[in-house]
């Protein structure tokens, strides 16, 4: 499904300042004119092969179908891409975008830091300069992931304002961009933000469920009977769903952070608990007051730690075509080490909420059905959160 | 019936901005009644948001105040109400699409109508979706106010052609703050936005803080608009600064007469 002037239903649109708007408007334009350029598209393809390592690889995790007894569960690698993250796909097109558009200065958000890190990773190999926006709360949390940031050359500015979560790090990205348009580009991270974005990061990401289409079909002969993947603001479920949305009979679910239950205020569960607004830049569901003020939201999981969703989740949400459930801390924390010690492949938390899903679902399915969970990211950044979370006194 | 318009027709006009509820409703009445005192010819009335994306760190401060404080969308509402027994000058919120969205466009605008609101400014609805709530707006006489940026070029004509009450000329790149240097050829802007729409007011805004520049400033257009600087003075003040409040606006006002 296409954007019609950037909506996607009822979602989308544009609700920036008017400071922004040209700069919105020269993105779509030269977004429309390289993505049918096949130049741009084969330096695109070069990248994604020769320097991210694409295509992942569909792995059939035949110990963790044995254990659970019921469905075939193939996990898509996106952890085993250059800087361990689906995040890389999105950067290395809106980086090679920004370059052709003679930007030379990318700033992004982060949250994890996965985003943040890829954008750093394509900095420097482009030669550009970069800055990363991250809430002081996820710098704490993710220390690694800020020194990695800082040795391949960017500047991370730990961002104070409202809650010090990745909410806060894309208002500030936002500020920054309306004070410096000429030079730089916002290399934004998620399916969100104004129209072209979520379209841009959508296509770009949608290299994924192209693969697992192919690989499946190679593998089975046929396709699977779910696709599963975590949202935050949506972007690798998106890519895992995209090409998938036209097969009806392909059932697309993403799993979104609970928290500590969505019958708690300390969740980030946006359509299963938020409701329709507008913030930074587009009509979606928001975890928000009865006064429209954008709520405080908790996960775990500092990548899914955000309010909204994506413009195009939305409105698979509206029309039926996928499901989004609720995956609490401690399922996502015991499917962790679950895949950990099952398969030998440690998943990044925000990926273990998918995997969570999975193992629920794949007990109640037949033996010749197939499951694909998107292991967005690996788990190697989460190691000392996790640790502490069951106890133990480990710091990074 | 009040106009924004209204707020142009004695000379040049001072627009001034107070975040609702910082740190109480009850300062920010003392505060709104004090500028009008010094001369204030329009007022910009801020319902805080938790996320204001165009604002600096004055103003962003100013809503962590006010929300900590309890303020909401219907405590404004009747803030309002005991305004407008006595101010006369014409008053418009300052807010966010989120605000006016969750309450419900066509019930906002309706209670704003009710106690005296004469307009709106919304930072995060540009001309492409101002569809959405203008037509509301003008259903109950309120007017709709556009920006126009350093960076809008082409687009000033059609935003201007369209616009209502007055056009929010937006000074400089960047969020809402106090500015030492404004570089901006503002005259050139507020010829294109004359051109397109020769009877709108043009009023300046983002970065005026000082008496000579809002003396410059309102050379080039018919008001300058000042935010940071008075919340700025409400921060420092707090409840005493009501006073401080008038000295500043009344300074202000007398270097653009």
């Amino acid at each position: 499904m296409e954007a019609k002037n950037g909506r996607f239903g009822i979602h989308g649109g544009q609700y920036i300042p008017e400071t922004l708007m040209n700069a919105v408007i020269e993105l779509e334009k030269a977004y429309n004119h390289y993505k049918n350029d096949p130049e741009f598209q084969k330096e695109l393809q070069d990248l994604f092969n020769d320097y991210a390592g694409r295509p992942s690889r569909l792995y059939y995790a035949a110990k963790m179908t044995a254990d659970l007894g019921g469905a075939k569960i193939y996990l898509k690698r996106e952890d085993l891409n250059h800087t361990g993250a689906h995040k890389i796909n999105n950067v290395l097109g809106q980086a090679l975008l920004a370059k052709k558009m003679g930007k030379t200065r990318l700033i992004a958000e982060t949250g994890a830091g996965q985003h943040g890190v890829a954008t750093a990773t394509a900095a420097a190999l482009m030669g550009m300069e970069c800055v990363v926006f991250m809430g002081k709360e996820d710098t704490e949390r993710q220390a690694l992931n800020v020194y990695r940031m800082r040795l391949m050359g960017a500047t991370v500015i730990p961002v104070t304002s409202g809650t010090a979560t990745l909410k806060d790090a894309v208002s500030e990205a936002m500020r920054e961009w309306t004070n410096r348009i000429e030079d730089t580009h916002y290399c934004l991270g998620s399916c969100m933000g104004p129209h072209p974005f979520p379209t841009i990061v959508r296509d770009f990401q949608s290299v994924i469920s192209k693969e697992i289409k192919e690989q499946i079909l190679e593998k089975e002969g046929r396709l699977p009977d779910a696709v599963i993947a975590c949202v935050g603001g949506g972007s690798n479920a998106i890519g895992a769903f995209y090409n998938f949305i036209e097969d009806k009979e392909v059932r697309l679910i993403g799993c979104e952070a609970a928290g500590r239950g969505i019958d708690t205020f300390e969740t980030a569960a946006t359509i299963n608990t938020g409701k329709l607004g507008i913030f930074h830049g587009m009509k979606s569901y928001f975890c928000q007051d009865e006064y429209g003020q954008i709520a405080p939201v908790y996960s775990i999981s500092a990548g899914l730690d955000y309010p909204g969703i994506g413009p195009e989740h939305a409105n698979l949400h509206d029309i039926g075509r996928a499901e989004y459930v609720p995956v609490t801390d401690e399922e996502s924390v015991q499917a962790f080490e679950y895949l950990s010690r099952m398969e030998g492949i440690i998943p990044a938390i925000e990926s273990a909420h998918a995997l969570s899903y999975a193992m629920k679902l794949a007990p109640t399915m037949s033996k010749d059905q197939i499951i694909v969970v998107n292991i967005s990211g690996r788990g190697d950044k989460d190691c000392a959160a996790i640790a502490r979370y069951r106890g133990e006194n480990i710091y990074d | 019936m009040t106009k924004l318009a209204d707020a142009f027709k004695n000379g040049k006009a001072f627009v001034a901005f107070i975040t609702c509820g910082d740190p109480t409703l009850e300062n920010t009445a003392k505060i709104v009644r004090e500028a009008v005192r010094a001369g204030a010819d329009l007022i910009e009335l801020g319902i805080p948001f938790s996320d204001p994306t165009a604002e600096g760190p004055v103003i962003q401060g100013a809503n962590v105040r006010a929300l900590a404080g309890g303020v909401t969308t219907d405590k404004i509402f009747d803030l309002v109400v005991d305004l407008r027994k006595d101010v006369k000058v014409p008053m418009l919120f300052m807010t966010y699409a989120n605000v006016v969205f969750s309450y419900g466009i066509d019930r906002f605008c309706a209670k704003c109508a009710e106690v005296g609101i004469n307009g709106m400014i919304l930072p995060d609805v540009p001309f492409e979706e101002k569809e959405e709530f203008a037509p509301t707006c003008r259903k109950y006489d309120l007017d709709f106010v556009s920006l126009i940026a350093p960076t809008s070029a082409d687009r000033i004509a059609k935003i201007a052609a369209s616009a209502e009450g007055f056009v929010y000329c937006v000074s400089s790149l960047g969020v809402t703050g106090m500015r030492s240097n404004i570089t901006t050829d503002i005259g050139a802007m507020v010829k294109l936005v004359r051109e397109a729409n020769p009877s709108i007011p043009c009023a300046i805004g983002f970065g005026i803080s000082t008496p000579e520049q809002a003396a410059k400033m309102a050379k080039e257009a018919d008001g300058v608009i000042v935010g940071s600087a008075i919340v700025n003075r409400v921060a420092e003040y707090g409840l005493d600064a009501a006073p401080v409040v008038y000295e500043y606006v009344k300074s202000m006002k007398d270097a653009i007469r």
